[in-house]
């Protein structure tokens, strides 16, 4: 059995708690001064970012986290002054006292030697498609034309979504037919549970979206979803670019009852409200 | 060379070089930029054609091309108008507590802040001027209908600015030559007097991001609806916190550079402390800033869904990476100082052992504050994750998670406070053991109740979930007021336990306040690019189309170089302006005396 492959709470319990262990039994066998002791944290932390969540955190968030913790540790170092100057002499001893000679060739070797082993991996890695800071919800204009007839982004809303209160019957069947054109159209890419992993799924980057997902429908307003549909990725505008989305543009398939229907069925299956348009003063 | 001036000499060299690159850059990748982008924009008909048809609607700026060179003109005036409003606010603050309490020091220090101001506010106005001129120049189309809608705010805004100039200059040259309620009443008239002017200024910006008082053919219907149109009052309330925050740092910052080069014990003693004050004003304001900067975002949302998106949602969200980064750091480096400069307080070494978990916390807060809601991802990262969204890290990236850090964040720079308040005494009261508790029950019962509304965030819609924050805020403040009004009342007549030593402050602490005073100025011309790039090919969102060549959204590298150079002149001028101020402190040239050093250090060397 895989042993670093245990989770729990999507968390990798073995190597965490191996850097756990670790350093406890620097604190509890060794005496290490300040500096040792914010390396030592430093690593550690390190080891847990990069192999103790379940699902790997992306390269560039790991160095972000790293950034922002290399400047909490070095705060820390520095706030009090018996500890600077402490690491102070330390440093001072370790290049200059020659019991720390066999340390300090060890330093030297291995600080090139992990440059170059970073060289090394950096330069045999399988080539990977280019990293593109993705925009996920991208500014809609404040109007779109749908067949020849305009639809104001700002001010128009679901047409259909006050039957919910008025007319419950009506209602339904709009999201009888929001179930239809879901199933006939969008559920081999989104999925049937709607978590964005249906059939077609893997084949795309970006992935559909998961409207199970409480950063995409649940934060946006139903004339938002309406033309993301309508016009699907070649509806994107020019700021969203690099842009490579494989959803379609509805407009060309859909009447503009049957995408009010969807939306509302997006939402009825997934139990989110669509976001309030706020009141004007 | 003195051996004292090395550093600054490196500082000033390396800035240089520095400057020299950015320039370089930012100006080739925005030719390329240009190139790229400028041709492709379909130019498509105005919702308004001004009154005055003109013929010219654009004239180009050489180089730099128009929308730089404006950016980086308004962006400067807009520093330093800042910073000419925001010093009166806490001078006067701290001439009338040393009106109060009647000790000189406060009264000095009053008049050093102040000393500050008159050079600063030449260079506003001039730049001021500079940017009328460039709108009239290079975008004659847009001024032309701005005039249109505001004309008849230009006459107040003239006269006050006259105004300001009175109050300002009697302000400063009355300084002990009026009775000290007069010379109060004078201030208070400049601030109230800067805060119209920047009310005026306010409602013809935020009238091209969110217009309003206007008919569909774009024409003026109520001047009022215009003036307070919907981020009018955030963006005025957002900008005077701001704008107390960013001058009390630069004001630290003087202290800080002006500590040291002292030379005398005096000297250092009272540079310390007006770096300590500088800071506590920035810090003060700096806490409430993530409060209305969310009331302004949910106002540019209620405005339109789209700039909503724009701001939070789309290219701009990147910005909002950069901008937590920059504010984790304001609380990181405003902890520091407090923690360092503890150690000149005999009897604060009590509270050493706190600042690891205040540090933790500050740490973890951080995190969450700058983890981003869409992540840059390769394809397998993405694939491994399931979406662009981490399974842990989505839940962190939206805005319940960063509401409940930011909380948090600012009550543990409050303790902070707190501690280097308590630092040399010991409550002599028979009750301070249970005020104590209560204290640490307040706080206990305070952060539990932010996380608990942070969680139950999940549960809910939006706009409940936004609704949320105000509970937290209100549970903050209250924690801040009452543990406040409790230690006033418990270190009452309290028994000193040691010296508070000014002027033995470590300098790294002094390079924390200069830390504090560029980050606060580069966030300061990172918001004001969002707020001005969110309209993207607009000059007035929706109503009055941008067709010039510089109409898209440059790329965030080039915006951050732009925001860098900017950043860098700014510091220029206020080092002319750090200068010239000290000026007035120092011994008056004389022949005979300068011949004397001269020989004299001459005899010395010989
Ligand atoms: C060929 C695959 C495919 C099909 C079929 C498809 N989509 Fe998509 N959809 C995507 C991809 C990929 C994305 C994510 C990238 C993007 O936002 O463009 C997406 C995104 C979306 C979004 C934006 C979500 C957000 O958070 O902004 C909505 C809404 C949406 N799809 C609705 C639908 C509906 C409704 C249908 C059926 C009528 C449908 N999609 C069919 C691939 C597909
Ligand atoms: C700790 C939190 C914050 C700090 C320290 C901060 C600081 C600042 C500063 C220094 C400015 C420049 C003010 C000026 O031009 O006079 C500014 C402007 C701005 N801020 Fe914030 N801010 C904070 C939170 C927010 C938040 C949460 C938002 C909204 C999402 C926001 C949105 C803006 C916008 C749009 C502007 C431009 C307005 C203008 O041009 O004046 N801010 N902020």
């Amino acid at each position: 059995m895989d042993l670093f492959g245990i989770s729990f709470l999507g968390l990798n319990v073995v190597p965490i708690i191996l850097v756990i262990a670790g350093l406890v039994a620097l604190r509890m066998f060794f005496n290490l001064n300040t500096l040792a002791w914010m390396a030592a944290w430093w690593v550690g932390l390190y080891l847990m970012l990069s192999n103790g969540i379940t699902v790997p955190l992306p390269g560039s968030i790991v160095g972000m986290f790293m950034g922002i913790i290399t400047l909490a540790l070095l705060v820390y170092l520095t706030t009090s002054g018996e500890d600077l100057e402490a690491t102070k002499d330390f440093m001072v001893k370790f290049f200059t006292d020659s019991r720390y000679s066999p340390a300090l060739l060890a330093f030297l070797v291995l600080l090139p030697s992990l440059v170059a082993y970073n060289v090394y991996t950096g330069m045999t890695q399988q080539p990977q498609a280019p990293v593109f800071g993705r925009t996920i919800h991208p500014p809609p204009p404040t109007d779109i034309t749908f067949k020849g007839k305009k639809i104001d982004l700002v001010n128009d809303d679901n047409p259909y979504r006050i039957l919910k209160e008025t007319d419950p019957d009506a209602f339904a069947a709009h999201v009888a037919n929001g179930r239809k054109v879901y199933y006939q159209n969008c559920v081999n890419c989104h999925g049937d549970d709607m978590g964005g992993n249906g059939m077609f799924a893997h084949a795309f980057d970006p992935i559909p979206a998961s409207f199970k997902d409480p950063t995409t429908i649940a934060m946006l307003q139903e004339s938002y979803l309406f033309w993301r549909i309508a016009k699907g990725a070649p509806g994107l505008p020019d700021e969203s670019t690099p842009w490579s989305s494989a959803m379609p543009a509805w407009e060309k398939f859909l009447s503009e009852e049957d995408i009010w229907d969807v939306i509302i069925f997006l939402y009825e299956y997934t139990g989110y409200e669509p976001r309030a348009k706020e009141e004007l003063h | 060379m003195d051996r004292r001036k090395l550093p600054f000499t490196i500082i000033t060299i390396v800035v240089l070089v520095l400057l020299g690159i950015t320039v370089q850059n930012v100006m080739n990748s925005w030719s390329l930029e240009r190139e790229l982008m400028g041709p492709n924009i379909e130019a498509a008909p105005d919702a308004v054609t001004p009154e005055t048809p003109h013929t010219t609607e654009y004239r180009t700026f050489p180089k730099i091309g128009s929308r730089v060179a404006i950016w980086i003109v308004a962006q400067l005036h807009l520093m330093f108008a800042a910073f000419v409003l925001a010093v009166p606010m806490f001078a006067l603050i701290i001439e009338y507590i040393g009106y109060r309490n009647g000790d000189k020091k406060y009264d000095k220090l009053a008049y050093e802040f102040t000393k500050l101001l008159s050079v600063s506010f030449s260079f506003t106005a001039t730049l001021g001027a500079m940017l009328t001129f460039m709108l009239m120049i290079l975008y004659p189309k847009l001024t032309n209908y701005l005039i249109g809608i505001f004309s008849w705010t230009f006459f107040p805004y003239v006269l006050l600015f006259f105004a300001e100039a009175g109050f300002l200059y009697s302000y400063y040259y009355g300084w002990g030559k009026f009775s000290p309620k007069v010379h109060l009443a004078l201030g208070l008239g400049l601030n109230i007097v800067g805060t119209a002017i920047m009310f005026i200024a306010n409602a013809w910006l935020t009238f091209m991001n969110s217009p309003a008082g206007i008919n569909e053919a774009g024409q003026l219907v109520s001047m009022w609806d215009a003036i307070n149109n919907f981020t009018w009052m955030p963006i005025n309330i957002h900008r005077i916190l701001a704008n107390v925050a960013f001058g009390g740092s630069i004001a630290a910052a003087y202290g800080a550079f002006k500590f040291l080069g002292a030379t005398t014990e005096e000297e250092r003693a009272h540079y310390d402390w007006m770096g300590y004050i500088g800071n506590f004003v920035a810090i003060s304001a700096f806490l409430t800033l993530p409060f209305a900067g969310y009331w302004l975002a949910k106002e540019i949302y209620a405005y339109s869904q789209s700039l909503g998106i724009v701001l939070m949602g789309g290219t701009f969200s990147w910005l909002f990476i950069i901008q937590a980064v920059l504010i984790g750091n304001l609380f990181l480096a405003a902890n520091y100082y407090l923690w360092v400069s503890m150690e000149r307080i005999d009897g604060a070494e009590r509270f050493k052992k706190f600042t690891k978990y205040l540090l933790a916390a500050i740490a973890v807060c951080f995190l969450v504050w700058a983890t981003p809601h869409s992540l840059v991802a390769s394809v397998e990262e993405a694939r491994s994750m399931g979406g662009s969204h981490h399974p842990m890290l989505g839940v962190l990236g939206v805005m319940s998670a960063k509401n409940t850090a930011v909380n948090i964040m600012i009550l543990t720079t409050y303790i902070s406070f707190l501690l280097y308040r308590r630092g040399n005494k010991e409550p002599t009261v028979s009750w301070s053991r249970t005020g104590n508790l209560i204290q640490f029950s307040i706080f206990a019962v305070v952060i539990s109740f932010v996380i608990f509304l942070g969680v139950y965030g999940y549960f809910v819609d939006t706009a409940t979930r936004v609704g949320l924050s105000v509970p937290q805020v209100l549970s903050v403040l209250f924690a801040m007021v009452s543990v406040t009004a409790i230690d006033v009342f418990m270190y009452k007549n309290a028994k000193f336990k040691g010296e508070m030593r000014w002027g033995q402050i470590p300098a790294r602490a002094q390079y924390a306040l200069f830390f504090l005073a560029i980050t606060f100025t580069w966030l300061m011309g990172l918001m004001g690019y969002v707020r001005a790039g969110l309209r993207q090919h607009w000059h007035v969102y929706g109503v009055m189309r941008d067709t010039s060549v510089d109409a898209f959204t440059p790329t965030l590298g080039f915006a951050a170089g732009v925001v860098s150079v900017t950043v860098m002149i700014f510091f220029t001028f206020i080092a002319i302006v750090f200068w010239l101020a000290g000026l007035t402190g120092k011994k008056d040239w004389e022949e005979d005396k300068q011949l004397e050093t001269s020989s004299g250090l001459l005899a010395e060397e010989a």
